[in-house]
């Protein structure tokens, strides 16, 4: 049934995919149900939680405000390619350790908008982890944690860079 | 922290005269391996990685999407179901009331609430008539294609209409359910008060906005019955429910949990309601149905925090010392009587606060209106109780020229008193220490100095307010007693401990807590500790996860599991009195071979001296309370007229902490929660509907809104709790609300008597004071 519309190419977490789909399919969609990566979530289907956030060309974007076909071409992000095989990306450990993720259904956005931050601004101050993740709404964890997981992760990241 | 450990470690574990009652568990005071330590989140991993499974990931091939066609209106009658020709109706499944196996009920403590109304609706967005075709966006767009037709009637939209009974909406008089709790003489302790003072305190609504709507999945078999996985709370209330729709025998209903994105409470009654539509088509399309709310739909259709209004008449002595309090206590309970009547009993035995009162009476009332039926939010009533008691003692503090610490400070419970249900404190109470600890660590007194001083030439005014109060936890009064709660632990073939109960992991913890008690008991590692699936084949019932009674109560029983199997495997199976991990599992190996099986279950006893009479609304209305004091600094800007939480800090005392990283997450969260109530989370009816059904227009807080938020703990353990533990979850949601407008009247002068407070609300209150200056 898919057939009848015209191919999308796009890539990923580095993987290449193609998908036929109805091109104002919603990015979120075409993620959970054509490609079964339902690591991503919806939160509201109107990009004002930010639970569907992934990375699209570097920036993060809400991919339930996504139209398939503005996919095309592009890299995508999603919380599926953080972990490296098994190894937890430091993100990942971050928010395991220090209590960032309750429920986990904002979880994923998060993890994405903080991993941006941390590619722009390797060592933020709570201010800019802050404004960065105004944009992502947590129910449980009151955000403290959040911020907490964060700063952990730029310091990990930190100790491994020097390490080398 | 030496002082408090001192006074009261000595009098709680060895010679106070009132803990020594009865048994108690030693547990309390051991050093423990696993308890207490900041172990991994159990289901962490899978959500880190994105792998957890909520019900929305279950790969939807074959199933049928479900939808529901809702009521327009607040009440009416059914004239007429009219489906638009132009649609293929042939593809379709429709259920209607018509199509109901067995009693058209959702059975919670009242079955007063049909699952699909039929000749009449009493509130907007009530279920008629359900639809599922295999396309969802056929399905979603069908329900426009469904019209109703109503006479209608009138609606009651409020407690002051409900209480004028003008209209008769439920019952005989709107009332569904009021208490009267009486101590003292009331009316004999006016007359020689030093001074008397009222106020009138209100609460709103309050949507819970956990992240993950509600959804479930179900499927039907004609030999084997029905079968619902969901987002979820409470699998055996679902079940409860599914039985009598259905019409089938216990074992002909299956209800398992998948993973739950958030709850609050908005998961304990709503899920039962949505099982029962689904079950309904399923059965009818003999495929699998699933439903998944959107977020408008969720927010429009689903329970809410109930609306309060709290009046209080307060008599008190030259010395500022309580003499009398009388309180009256209204709830708006919405169309059907669903948890109201639980929700008004926790408000009302919260309402009188952690305070000492020989003469009070309280006399609360549920009212039926045609709102969409309120239901379990966090902290059930008892926020709107406690937001009327503490903002009211900061009034009272006013009136009488006495700093409002004070004031509550020569009021506070003590070890030995007896609070409103006269309830003997056995244990003790460490008000005084939190109380001292919250105003050091928040340095409360010179910062009203300060602050005072720099007001007077600012448009900035800022502020400091605090809240002292306790949470019950567990159910209340003979709640648990009629529970009658079994959890079970056994030891599977591929060695692993596993932990069985019906208690549902929604973000809280209880997976990670549960396998800490578990390990801890059976002298195992946390790793070697596994929890079944929430699933009514495979568990025991061990209650509802609700009431903040997890961990302690729940926790004990897998406590006490945990020993029971351990004292199993050392009399019979050879296990040594100090034993390795290999030999645990290689004696549970030796048990299994001749028994089996390697189980061990355990059920609800209630500690000694606890006794409740429903009859006459007295007695030991909790099994343990959780003690706080709460403090805001706000800065409110008197140009804008918003207010802000610059910092908080949250002192509490609730039995042994069990989880050092969890324990203060529950904390951060409900008070984030409860500076939400306070100043940013408005629900806007309109004729009995939500109209900002929205997080577009229903404004939670955000990472730029929340303040460093303080969180600290004194311990106490609790002896009958597991591992110590006493009630947590609920309880930070109770301080925010007063703490917060409490700061608001020592930043400004004005006193606002009403949550939630947006901008709009606070120009009305300070240009109305502005005019009278």
């Amino acid at each position: 049934m898919s057939a009848q519309w015209p191919a999308i190419y796009f890539t990923v977490n580095g993987a290449k995919k193609t998908v036929n789909v109805p091109p104002m399919k919603r990015l979120l969609d075409v993620l959970r149900e054509d490609l079964r990566l339902t690591g991503t979530k919806e939160g509201c289907g109107e990009g004002e939680c930010g639970s569907c956030s992934v990375r699209m060309n570097g920036e993060l974007v809400n991919s339930c405000l996504v139209p398939a076909l503005q996919a095309e071409g592009a890299e995508i992000e999603t919380v599926e390619g953080l972990a490296r095989n098994d190894e937890l990306h430091p993100l990942q450990e971050a928010f395991l350790e220090h209590g960032g993720a309750q429920c986990g259904a904002c979880t994923p956005g998060f993890l994405m908008a903080s991993a941006q931050l941390l590619e722009r601004n390797p060592r933020p101050d709570l201010d800019a982890v802050r404004e960065a993740l105004a944009g992502n709404l947590c129910r449980c964890t009151g955000y403290m944690r959040i911020f907490e997981s964060v700063a952990a992760a730029a310091a990990r990241a930190e100790e491994k860079a020097d390490a080398r | 922290m030496d002082f408090f450990a001192g006074r009261f470690g000595r009098c709680i574990l060895c010679d106070n005269p009132l803990a020594g009652e009865g048994p108690t568990s030693m547990s309390a005071q051991q050093k423990t391996r696993v308890v207490g330590e900041a172990v991994l989140r159990k289901e962490g991993r899978d959500k880190l990685v994105g792998r957890a499974c909520y019900v929305d990931d279950i790969a939807s091939d074959g199933m049928l999407f479900g939808v529901t066609v809702r009521s327009t209106i607040p009440r009416g009658l059914i004239k007429a179901i009219t489906f638009d020709p132009a649609v293929n109706w042939n593809e379709f499944t429709i259920v209607t009331a018509a199509d109901v196996p067995g009693e058209n009920r959702i059975q919670l403590i009242i079955a007063d609430q049909p699952c699909l109304a039929e000749h009449e609706v009493n509130h907007c967005e009530e279920p008629i008539v359900l639809l599922a075709h295999a396309d969802r966006q056929k399905a979603r767009a069908a329900v426009e294609a469904v019209r109703i037709e109503y006479e209608p009637l009138p609606a009651v939209l409020g407690i002051e209409e409900s209480e004028r009974r003008e209209t008769i909406v439920w019952g005989e008089d709107n009332l569904l359910k009021k208490f009267l709790l009486e101590k003292g003489d009331v009316d004999g302790a006016w007359a020689g008060a030093a001074r008397i003072v009222e106020g009138e305190y209100r609460a709103g609504a309050q949507e819970h906005l956990y992240i993950e709507p509600n959804g479930v999945i179900a499927e039907w078999n004609e030999e084997k019955g029905v079968a619902v996985r969901g987002s979820m709370q409470c699998p055996y209330y679902v079940l409860k429910s599914l039985k009598g729709l259905m019409g089938l025998p216990e074992e002909k209903v299956r209800v398992a949990q998948t993973e739950t994105g958030g709850a609050f409470g908005g998961k304990e009654d709503y899920p039962s309601i949505l099982a029962c539509h689904a079950a309904l088509l399923a059965k009818k399309s003999g495929r699998t149905v699933r439903m998944i709310y959107d977020r408008a739909e969720d927010m429009a259709a689903t329970t809410k925090r109930h609306p309060a209004r709290v009046r209080h008449r307060t008599a008190l002595d030259g010395d500022g010392k309580l003499l009398a309090m009388e309180i009256d206590l209204d709830i708006d309970g919405g169309a059907y009587a669903t948890l109201s009547s639980t929700v008004l009993s926790r408000a009302t035995l919260h309402s009188t606060g952690p305070y000492l009162c020989p003469n009070i009476r309280v006399r609360s009332r549920a009212w039926a209106t045609n709102q969409i039926p309120y239901g379990a939010f966090r902290g059930f009533g008892a926020p709107q109780a406690i937001f009327a008691m503490e903002r009211h003692m900061d009034e009272i503090a006013a009136a009488v020229g006495m700093d409002p610490v004070e004031l509550r400070r020569r009021n506070f419970l003590h070890t030995g008193d007896k609070n409103a249900t006269e309830q003997l404190m056995r244990e003790p109470v460490p008000m005084d220490v939190i109380l001292d600890r919250a105003l050091k660590e928040s340095d409360f007194y010179a910062k009203r100095e300060r602050f005072a001083r720099e007001n007077a030439t600012s448009d900035i005014k800022r502020g400091v307010g605090l809240a002292a109060f306790y949470h019950g936890s567990g159910f209340t009064g003979s709640g648990e007693v009629y529970l009658n709660s079994l959890a079970g632990i056994d030891v599977t073939q591929e060695g692993r401990a596993r932990v069985l109960v019906s208690n549902t992991e929604f973000g809280q913890g209880t997976n990670t807590v549960l396998a800490q008690v578990a390990a801890e008991a059976l002298g195992i590692d946390y790793n070697d500790v596994t929890i079944a699936v929430p699933d009514t084949d495979e568990v025991p019932n061990s209650g509802p996860t609700v009431a903040s009674r997890t961990s302690m109560v729940v926790g004990r029983l897998i406590e006490r599991a945990g020993g029971q199997l351990l004292k199993m495997l050392r009399e019979e199976a050879g296990l040594g009195e100090r034993y390795t991990r290999e030999e645990f599992f290689a004696a549970c190996e030796r048990h299994r071979a001749r028994h089996g099986e390697v189980h061990s279950e355990s059920r609800y006893e209630a500690p000694p001296g606890i006794h409740w009479d429903d009859a006459k609304y007295h007695g030991e209305a909790y099994g343990a309370y959780s003690w706080a004091v709460y403090v805001a600094q706000v800065a409110v800007d008197t140009v804008t007229y918003s207010a802000e939480v610059e910092e908080f800090w949250a002192v509490q005392e609730a039995g042994r902490i069990l989880h050092p990283v969890l324990a203060p997450g529950q904390i951060e969260g409900g008070v984030a929660q409860g500076i939400g109530y306070s100043l940013y989370e408005k629900v806007l009816n309109e004729s009995g509907r939500m109209v900002n059904n929205q997080m577009t227009n229903y404004i939670i807080p955000t990472a730029e809104d929340i303040p460093p938020i303080h969180v600290s703990f004194e311990e106490l353990p609790f002896a009958h709790g597991g591992y110590g533990a006493k009630g947590i979850g609920e309880l930070p949601h109770d301080g925010p609300p007063p703490a917060i407008l409490n700061a608001i009247r020592n930043a400004t002068g004005a006193a606002v008597n009403s949550v939630p407070v947006l901008p709009e609300d606070l120009m009305e209150v300070l240009a109305a004071r502005e005019a009278t200056i």
